[in-house]
């Protein structure tokens, strides 16, 4: 290993305005090694990385490649000098084969036909030695994300790339596919390549680094070879104090079902069933968690459950009382009237709207309460005073209900919707990735909330695709797997044994024996 | 996009100017290029529309039509519907107003017919968008095609009624009979004439349309329906997770936005030509979205684009009168250059304001 460091960023700062999104940042990546960066959402990892591909400029500071002070002025710059990029969102033509994706933006000549050729010599190069095996005529879109994500990494080898970055790689994948993505980057390190690997799970970082740096609030706070720390260590540093990973609740004290899904089938707009005659109950005082990869049909799951999308077959019995979902009329509006609260996945898409204020948001899907209204028009007032008290009890920053909720941060967002959902006192509540992109110091705050509305008495279910999350929260896990629930655990489920049934293995000696009912 | 991180008056205020000023700059050198002098336009355009009392009546007369046509626009907006069919929804409207004043003109007197006139045009122009509404809410069939293609059944329509079904006896025009006193509205030179507004139209719907503008604010920002309405627009997925139903949201919008623009026929047709005849709305209802598009959507920006525009075809009126060089057809070139600047190019300036004025952003952080 030579001593000169691949990357090295001396003292780079970087403003937006007033916010100082990096401040006199120092790093040292070694050649041939992995290095993760570790923070919060808002810490200044993406600005830092941007920084160096190219897409913002450092206000001062140097970067030196190989030992050489550059100024990288776009993409190309960074590409031609041998920095790649590999995105959280994949940069991939659907409709394309994994070769003319490879090509894009680096094709040779006007016609395609003698660069294809060339391309495709380079690329079973590449896949040799590299081990990254992918059918180069095979079309993106029918490719599983695991490989979909390898054909991103083998564009940027195929650009020459000799530092690697990956911008959170492991969101959409299994926890197979995951280990198998830290083997890829073992063989790219032993072929002397560079890794940075941006993340926010404390997992990834122990698991597949050699060296850690971890930032917070635009600073970077400390660096650590990765076998000298510990996640404790690491979510200290992130934080700025101590943290608890684990949740902290008493056993589940389960009485009534408050909701029973029978024979549930959900077909979507292609016509392809997406939930396949699932059936299950949440009890009052326990957390139901469903597990799976994303894409496998939780979504379709919370979404007809809660009155979105319309199901093909299938009854449900809420506080008593039997719907048949496969012809229901009922709207998102009816089965909050139920007392169904619903924290959905994805907050941007549908559960806030990020141009309205605050207290706008805060009574969304709610604005029909006559405690909001004054006759004809909306009782302004009340709805403020409303949001003030949830800004107060789920300490919402900055304090202020008039701003738009695209000002708050990720954290606060979700507890916006939390706090709607779970003050007007719902018998069941369907809760989707309550914490994605959301810091440790807020995910600590959201758990606690939702243990404190089982404790309370309420059905939880909660959908995540987050293992640790599952197996932190819930009192039972079912795992989906396309579209089906493939297997039922109980509160001490084995990883191990969740991630095979993730991946549609069953391994069936002990299936559902696990499970409470 | 990155709506409401500027602060109110730039937003409201610099960029529309800009807009604007950049649209005059443009019709400035349009001037010069056919040997007229810009300055003296400028001054003829202003003093034509805003100098003399009986100008300022027709630039009112012409901001009411544009107010009506605005409002019907922008309600549609806060929806995210993009109604272009104000031309038609306004001409039919005139129905509604034209059986009110017929019926009731030689009974009972105005006031008593203006309700009657008001509902009738709300009704016929709500009717008028009601196809396309229940088109684009359950067959998904686009409102921007299906409005346009209806302005043009419109057309057809109201020459078919007024040549066979309308048409005063033992007339050539395709025109009602006029209507007589208790089916016109006063003329605000009648109402106050020691002010002087001498033979311009204005009349009492200025009132009107003043009046729909202080509904309008109050439905879009203090009524569910209105939160509804917003919701909708802002984000379809998440109305429907709120239990907002995309189909009555859609009708309902349409038919306010239908009605608002049928509206604008009782300025024309019981406040101004007292009969119904063909093509009194002459584009009015097209303008109507670059009013709305200036005027951001709020009945205040509104009110204030109707004026510009009435200024406009007021002013343009006196500067082919003066300028004979300047024919009507230059007039039509500079508004549409005001349209272009201030609707279609809108976002010309917007990014370079935006990074003047956004000290504190953390687009990084966004990014995600």
């Amino acid at each position: 290993m030579s001593d000169t460091p691949a990357i090295e960023l001396r003292k780079i700062n970087k403003s937006f305005g007033a916010v100082h999104a990096n401040k006199d940042i120092d790093l040292v990546v070694k050649k041939g090694s992995i290095h993760g960066i570790i923070g919060e959402n808002g810490a200044g990892k993406s600005t830092l990385m941007s920084i160096l591909y190219g897409f913002y400029h450092a206000d001062t500071g140097d970067i030196l490649v190989n030992g050489e002070k550059v100024t990288i002025s776009d993409s190309k710059a960074a590409i031609a000098m041998g920095i790649g990029m590999v995105h959280q969102h994949f940069m991939l033509v659907d409709n394309f084969s994994v070769l003319e994706n490879v090509v894009l933006g680096a094709e040779d000549s006007a016609m395609l036909a003698g660069g294809l050729a060339r391309a495709r010599t380079e690329l079973k190069r590449l896949e040799e030695e590299y081990e990254l095996r992918v059918d180069p005529d095979a079309l993106i879109q029918d490719l599983p994300v695991g490989l979909q994500q390898r054909v991103e990494i083998l564009k940027a080898l195929y650009r020459s790339a000799e530092v690697l970055i990956l911008d959170e790689p492991t969101g959409v994948l299994t926890p197979a596919e995951a280990d198998h993505l830290f083997k890829i980057l073992e063989v790219l390190k032993n072929q002397g390549k560079t890794v940075l690997l941006i993340t926010h799970k404390l997992r990834e970082i122990m698991a597949a680094t050699d060296t850690v740096s971890v930032m917070r609030r635009g600073e970077m706070v400390a660096t650590r070879e990765t076998r000298n720390t510990s996640m404790e260590e690491l979510a200290e540093l992130m934080v700025g104090r101590s943290v608890l990973l684990r949740v902290d609740k008493k056993p589940a004290e389960p009485k009534a079902p408050v909701m029973e899904v029978e024979n549930l089938t959900v077909t979507d707009s292609r016509g392809v069933q997406v939930v396949k005659d699932v059936s299950f109950s949440v009890r009052a005082g326990e957390i139901v968690g469903v597990a799976g990869v994303s894409g496998n049909g939780q979504s379709e799951l919370l979404e007809t459950l809660s009155g979105i999308r319309r199901a093909t077959t299938g009854t449900l019995k809420i506080n008593g009382e039997t719907i048949d979902l496969g012809n229901s009329t009922l709207d998102a509006a009816d089965m909050r009237a139920k007392n169904m609260g619903h924290v959905p996945e994805d907050r941007h898409r549908m559960g806030l709207i990020n141009s309205f204020t605050e207290y706008e948001n805060s009574i969304l899907g709610y604005h029909r309460d006559p405690a909001y209204s004054n006759g004809l028009l909306m009782d302004l007032g009340a709805i403020r005073k409303n949001a003030v008290a949830e800004i107060e009890k789920y300490d919402i920053r900055p304090p202020n209900p008039m701003l738009k909720t695209a000002n708050f941060s990720g954290g606060n967002q979700q507890k916006i919707v939390l706090a709607r959902e779970i003050e007007r006192d719902p018998e069941v509540l369907l809760v989707g990735q309550p914490t994605r992109g959301v810091d440790i110091g807020a995910i600590e705050f959201i758990h606690r909330r939702i243990v404190e509305l089982r404790d309370a008495g309420k059905g939880i279910l909660l959908v995540s695709v987050e293992l640790e999350e599952i197996r932190a929260l819930s009192d039972r896990v079912l795992v989906m797997f396309d579209g089906k629930i493939v297997g039922e655990r109980g509160a001490d489920a084995e990883e191990g044994d969740l991630g095979l049934l993730m991946a549609g293995v069953d391994n069936n000696h002990s299936a559902v024996e696990g499970g409470v009912q | 996009m990155s709506a409401g991180q500027l602060p109110r008056w730039v937003d409201l205020g610099l960029i529309p100017f800009l807009n604007l000023a950049a649209a005059f700059l443009v019709s400035g050198l349009v001037v010069i290029l056919i040997g007229e002098n810009p300055l003296e336009a400028v001054k003829i355009l202003v003093w034509g529309s805003l100098g003399y009392v009986e100008g300022f009546g027709f630039t009112l007369f012409y901001a009411t039509n544009f107010i009506f046509t605005g409002l019907a626009v922008a309600v549609a907006f806060h929806a995210g519907l993009f109604n272009i069919g104000g031309e038609g929804q306004a001409y039919v409207g005139g129905l509604g107003v034209a059986f009110a004043c017929l019926a009731l003109d030689q009974y009972v007197p105005w006031y008593v017919t203006l309700p009657f006139a008001i509902l009738g045009s709300a009704v016929m122009g709500a009717a008028w968008a009601f196809i396309p509404a229940w088109l684009q809410a359950k067959r998904g069939s686009h409102v921007v095609i299906t409005t346009i293609m209806f302005n043009y059944i419109s057309f057809s329509l109201m020459v078919y009624l007024l040549n066979n079904l309308l048409k005063k006896p033992g007339s050539m025009q395709p025109e009602t009979r006029t209507f007589e006193d208790g089916g016109r509205l006063p003329f605000l030179n009648d109402l106050f004439p020691s002010l002087g507004f001498g033979y311009a139209p204005v009349n009492l719907s200025l009132f009107v349309a003043l009046a729909a503008c202080a509904l309008v604010w109050l439905l879009i920002w203090r009524t569910k329906l209105g939160f509804e309405i917003r919701s909708f627009g802002a984000n379809a997925t998440a109305a429907v997770y709120a239990g907002i139903s995309p189909v009555r949201i859609i009708v309902i919008t349409m038919l306010i936005s239908g009605g608002l623009a049928g509206m604008m026929a009782i300025n024309e047709i019981m406040g101004s030509q007292h009969r119904l005849l063909i093509d009194f709305v002459t584009g009015y209802g097209f303008v109507g979205i670059a009013v709305a598009l200036m005027g951001r959507a709020h009945p205040v920006g509104i009110v204030l684009a109707a004026i510009l525009f009435g200024m406009l075809y007021q002013g343009g009126a006196e500067l082919s009168f003066e300028m004979p060089n300047i024919t009507r057809d230059m007039i039509i070139v500079i508004q549409g250059l005001v349209i272009l600047f201030a609707g279609a190019l809108e976002h010309l300036f917007r990014p370079t304001i935006v990074r003047l004025f956004t000290p504190s952003r953390d687009l990084a952080a966004k990014e995600a």
